[in-house]
């Protein structure tokens, strides 16, 4: 079980938390304005990357707070815990 | 009986009474059911599972192929290794050939879990382990050691010099003896420089127990090791005690234990050789016959054959030789044995077969003979086998190390570590006594060193710990492969034999609990397979719930061997949790029956129990289902519930509804991204109805949206979606829209609701808020009221699930009981459950987000064009409503369904198509049915259900596929009871 370090709580057990995908896909400024194709990619396609990859937590049974997190997808080590809006630090 | 006379660390003061296979027999504490069996003289424990073949006592510990028993007696328990029960008074068992039985009862005992942090945790306490242990504890380090055995000591336990539980060596003495895992040679008691090796132990445990910051745990294996040094372990509280148990104490206790560093000193595993009938009883792993005849003090057999590829054998065979077993020959398999170990036996009369094998183990029922390779036969009872020791790395490989295949050791070893983890002694390859000590010290100092200021405390030049920094740096194994001995004398190399070749190989099991032999994995090699996954799904090597620790490597090897490649290139299979078996009643833990999962219960609740409700759960919910009286059945008392709803005055207990209120200067724009159509124009005193879509344009949640004041909301959500829908708020104000000015509380568990329904509810309500004007011009439908019900502060929603006039009547938690008893004193109300609830929303076409959507549904597809705004730029799942996928005409549409029998209730879940009599194979679905009920409304079957063009369809007849032909169905819309709405204002 991961330990997630919560940028606001501290190191807690991975049950405490939700998962919320790939980081950065903001949510179009104009949806209206975008092709069926450029729609379907922000809904449907996602990054799966072996290594570093920034993703989205929840501390549901927390904090209630969102963050974002480098975890590197084979190691599950977690390089960075960073807040939403913040940009994805570089990690080693 | 084999018992010797002496020795073995057993109290033989007290006698344990025990029954095995019918037969009554005795043991002593200290034994395990193995051991005492084969104290007994009982040679047949189990049989096999695919060829039902004899099966003795193969090991002496987890890794236990063969003795698989039942427990029958004080409670059964189904598949425990005879090797790892420990004995007690009154114990029933017997052998099992395959699958056990689980208990027929439930089981009275208690589980329970205990959740524990520590700086080190230590996985063995043999000798690397407990120098582990001691090392970060004399650190400053919170330790725990967890220990499968019930007293700490490990390989030392086996050892010779076996004295009396209970005796201590003096503290921080070094023991002495050899492991006989290599070729060192074997301090056999009275030779010893140190104290005996269980004796050190017992000091070193008792010592490290006294510290107020170290925990020694017995009897507790670590199963699982998972990222993040997490991991569970089983510790075994009360089963040695049979019946004595005391009832307050928890059988087992699962502890999830997180460390910032472990030191895995999980030893090794002693591995068969594969030859001619190496299954029979009487065959016996060598350094298991040693423990038994050291620990036990039991003679596993009067004569008795060594077949070694190592120097470990010789340990075991002078031991057994010492106590009293005649050892015919030892064959070693190498060309040159070590000329020590050859000299020592022969002064015993031993004969050493120099690059000898064992051919066939033959008898019938067990070993009668042993054939050399060289065709002398042998008579003997007893064949002692040694093919060389596997390191311990399940946990190590469970949490992500890897392993690499080690020439010397011929084993596979850790490699890299996963972070913060060490490895130490015989887990990574060591084979001396020494090299374990100090390789465990030096583990044990670099845990709690890397844990930062740990390190303060620390001794220097302290027996026995090592200041080794690096990982494995400065050990035998890692000095070019050659590893010398404490005294400094060569050993041996381990030698490469996996199997003795023969013609037919039938024989040679590689798994014996799966009855896998040589020619089953030729098989599979010969049938293409190359790599050892498939090998292993293809033979089932390895998957029995020993989980191939003892042929784990010989698997590998063979198949290397039959492609005529490395063993390395071949590797091992993925190592899973758990290490060994685990019981699902330990993993439960106190979860079980009402505690399994919280249950939420009303306000009102204590008065549907009363009026014996049957409940249905939603959620974690307890919910009325329906109320029957005296001699109704759930059908009668749904239609009489219904008739009252649409006939007078029904009532139902809405409390569970989500609620939450969206509160800030921001709130109506932000409902407005939300729901498909627009909130921000609703009037303070006023509700509406809104649909929540994903991303995607799938309906995700319904409900009412009540404005409070301008900058304050109520929305309504499903029972079972209330969290999911307060977490899809908050998601979006806080990752995509953190500049909105909005708060959003649940309020669900604050208020009690009460459902007011059918064409008396105003004329009842009038009755208990006299200063409610609420007559439909006053009180028009989708507006909401505060006043007083029943002189409670009440707010009053005319809303309606049924079709019928209704009212939510929402009052403070405290005042739902009070309420509830109010309107059904009136004598003029008729409580109803969400049975009849269903049943009165269906006829109406009311869709149930959940069951009669299933998230590929869009508003559109539930005929609600109309809830989707044309004023508003955007909102969650506009964009994805004019996708090509959205717009195609065939999507399944919510119609209503008319059976042609008005008899027929059609099972929820049923498919439909186009065809009378079903053509051949593939039929193509034309959807399925997602409610069914008979109406009361109506007075006939109906359904609702997910069709194809459905709306297209209104008036044709389609077929419902039903056990025993199909059932002709008219496609209706879903609106089938009052569809001009005519009964809404009463």
């Amino acid at each position: 079980m991961l330990l997630i370090p919560c940028p606001w709580c501290g190191p807690r057990d991975e049950t405490e938390f939700h998962y919320g995908g790939q980081a950065h896909v903001a949510y179009p400024a104009d949806p209206g304005a975008l092709t069926d194709e450029e729609w379907a990619r922000y809904l449907f396609f996602r990054d799966n990357p072996e290594g570093a990859f920034a993703e989205r937590w929840s501390h549901a049974a927390g904090c209630r707070r969102w963050f974002n997190a480098v975890r590197d997808t084979a190691t599950n080590r977690i390089h960075a815990v960073y807040r939403p809006g913040e940009p994805r630090p570089v990690t080693g | 009986m084999t018992r010797a006379a002496a020795g073995g660390r057993i109290d033989r003061s007290r006698v344990l009474r025990f029954r095995f296979d019918g037969r009554d027999l005795t043991g002593h504490p200290g034994d395990t059911l193995a051991s005492a069996l084969l104290a007994a003289g009982v040679r047949r424990v189990a049989t096999s599972v695919r060829f039902g073949r004899p099966r003795g006592i193969f090991s002496a510990g987890p890794e236990e192929p063969n003795a698989i028993v039942q427990i029958e007696e004080p409670f059964p328990e189904p598949m425990l290794t005879a090797t790892t029960v420990e004995l007690y008074d009154g114990l029933v068992a017997r052998g099992l050939s395959g699958r056990g039985r689980l208990a027929d009862r439930p089981d009275p005992a208690r589980y329970d879990a205990v959740h524990a942090h520590c700086d080190v945790l230590v996985v063995g306490a043999g000798p690397a382990g407990l120098s582990a242990a001691r090392a970060a504890a004399a650190d400053g380090a919170r330790v725990i050691v967890a220990d499968e055995q019930p007293e700490p000591g490990g390989v030392l336990l086996g050892l010779p010099g076996g004295v009396p539980p209970g005796s201590l060596a003096p503290p921080g003495a070094v023991p002495s003896g050899s492991l006989g895992l290599s070729g060192a040679l074997p301090l056999v008691s009275g030779e010893s420089a140190g104290p005996p090796g269980a004796e050190w132990a017992a000091a070193t445990a008792a010592e490290l127990s006294r510290l107020p910051e170290v925990r020694v745990l017995p009897r507790t294996t670590v199963v699982g090791h998972y990222d993040g040094n997490h991991l569970v372990a089983v510790e075994r509280r009360t089963a040695h005690l049979g019946a004595a148990a005391p009832a307050w104490m928890a059988r087992e206790r699962v502890w999830r234990i997180r460390a910032r560093r472990v030191v895995l000193a999980t030893g090794a595993h002693e591995r068969p050789i594969a030859f001619a009938g190496n299954d029979l009883p009487g065959v016996m792993l060598a350094g298991a016959a040693r423990t038994y005849a050291n620990r036990y003090a039991v003679l596993p057999g009067r004569r008795a054959v060594v077949f070694t590829t190592d120097d470990a054998a010789y340990a075991a065979a002078l031991d057994l030789a010492g106590a009293g077993v005649r050892i015919l020959a030892v064959a070693d398999a190498r060309p040159g044995p070590n000329g020590r170990w050859r000299e020592r036996v022969r002064e015993h009369g031993i004969e050493v077969l120099a690059g000898g094998v064992v051919a066939e183990a033959r008898g019938t029922g067990e070993v009668t003979s042993v054939v050399t390779g060289d065709g002398r036969e042998f008579e003997a009872d007893l064949l002692l086998v040694s093919g060389g020791w596997n390191p311990v790395v399940h946990l190590f490989c469970q949490v992500g190390g890897t392993v690499r295949f080690d020439d010397g050791l011929q084993a596979f070893v850790p490699d890299t570590p996963p972070p913060a983890v060490e490895v130490a002694g015989a887990a990574r390859g060591l084979t001396s006594l020494h090299d374990c000590l100090a390789d465990g010290a030096a583990a044990g100092t670099r845990a709690a060193e890397a844990l930062g200021g740990g390190g303060s405390r620390a001794g220097t030049g302290r027996p026995g710990t090592g200041r080794d920094r690096q990982a494995g740096g400065g050990s035998p194994e890692r000095r070019g492969g050659v590893r010398r001995a404490a005294d400094g004398a060569p050993q041996a190399n381990g030698h490469a034999l996996w199997l003795v070749p023969a013609d037919d190989c039938s024989t040679h099991f590689v798994d014996l609990q799966r009855d896998v032999t040589v020619a089953d994995i030729r098989r599979a090699t010969g049938a293409g397979l190359r790599s050892v996954e498939h090998v292993k799904r293809h033979t089932t090597a390895g998957t029995a719930h020993d989980q191939g620790k003892t042929s784990g490597t010989l698997v590998p090897a063979i198949v290397a061997g039959e492609l005529g490649v490395h063993v390395r290139e071949v590797g091992v299979t993925s190592f899973r949790p758990p290490y060994t078996p685990v019981s699902f009643a330990a993993l439960a833990g106190r979860d079980r029956g009402a505690l399994h999962d919280p249950v939420r219960v009303t306000p009102m609740h204590g008065w549907h129990v009363e009026r014996g409700a049957v409940f249905e759960n939603a959620g974690q919910w307890k919910r009325p289902r329906y109320y029957p009286r005296e001699g109704e059945d759930m059908a009668a008392a749904v239609l009489r519930e219904c008739r009252a709803v649409r006939g007078g005055a029904g009532a139902m207990d809405v409390s569970t509804l989500g609620k939450i209120e969206v509160r800030g200067p921001d709130a109506a724009g932000f409902l407005d991204r939300l729901y498909t159509n627009l909130m921000g124009t609703l009037r303070p005193g006023s509700i509406r109805y809104g649909v929540m879509c994903r991303a995607d344009g799938m309906v995700f949640d319904d409900g009412t949206v009540i404005r409070l004041a301008e900058d304050r909301f109520l929305a309504t959500t499903t029972t079972g979606n209330a969290a999911a829908v307060l977490d899809w708020m908050e998601e979006w104000l806080q990752t995509e829209w953190p500049s909105l000015r909005v708060y959003c509380t649940s309020v669900t568990e604050q208020w009690a609701t009460v459902a007011l329904a059918g064409p008396a509810a105003r004329d009842v309500l009038s009755g208990l808020a006299p200063r409610l004007a609420a007559d439909a011009a006053d009180f028009p439908f989708m507006t909401w009221r505060d006043t007083e019900v029943a002189g409670m502060p009440a707010r009053v929603c005319r809303i309606s699930f049924s079709g019928e006039l209704a009212y939510e009547i929402n009052v403070g938690a405290w005042h739902g009981p009070a309420l509830w008893s109010a309107v059904l004193d009136t004598g003029r109300v008729t409580p109803y459950g969400t049975e009849a609830m269903h049943v009165l929303r269906a006829e109406k076409g009311y869709p149930i987000i959940g069951q009669d959507t299933d998230g590929t549904v869009t508003p559109a597809d539930l005929g609600m064009e109309w809830m989707i705004s044309k004023k508003k730029a955007d909102f969650v799942g506009r964009r994805s409503l004019t996708r090509a996928d959205t717009v195609r005409r065939d999507r399944r549409h919510l119609v209503g369904l008319l059976p042609e029998d008005p008899g027929l209730l059609i099972p929820e879940g049923t498919q439909l198509v186009e065809h009378e009599r079903l053509p051949a194979p593939p039929v193509r679905s034309l959807g399925h049915v997602t409610s069914s009920y008979l109406g009361a409304g109506l007075g006939r079957t109906f359904a609702l259900a997910l069709v194809s063009g459905g709306r297209d369809r209104i008036g044709d007849r389609i077929f419902a596929v039903l056990d025993g032909g199909q059932a002709p169905v008219a496609v209706a819309s879903p609106v089938l009871y009052d569809p001009e709405g005519a009964r809404r204002d009463g």
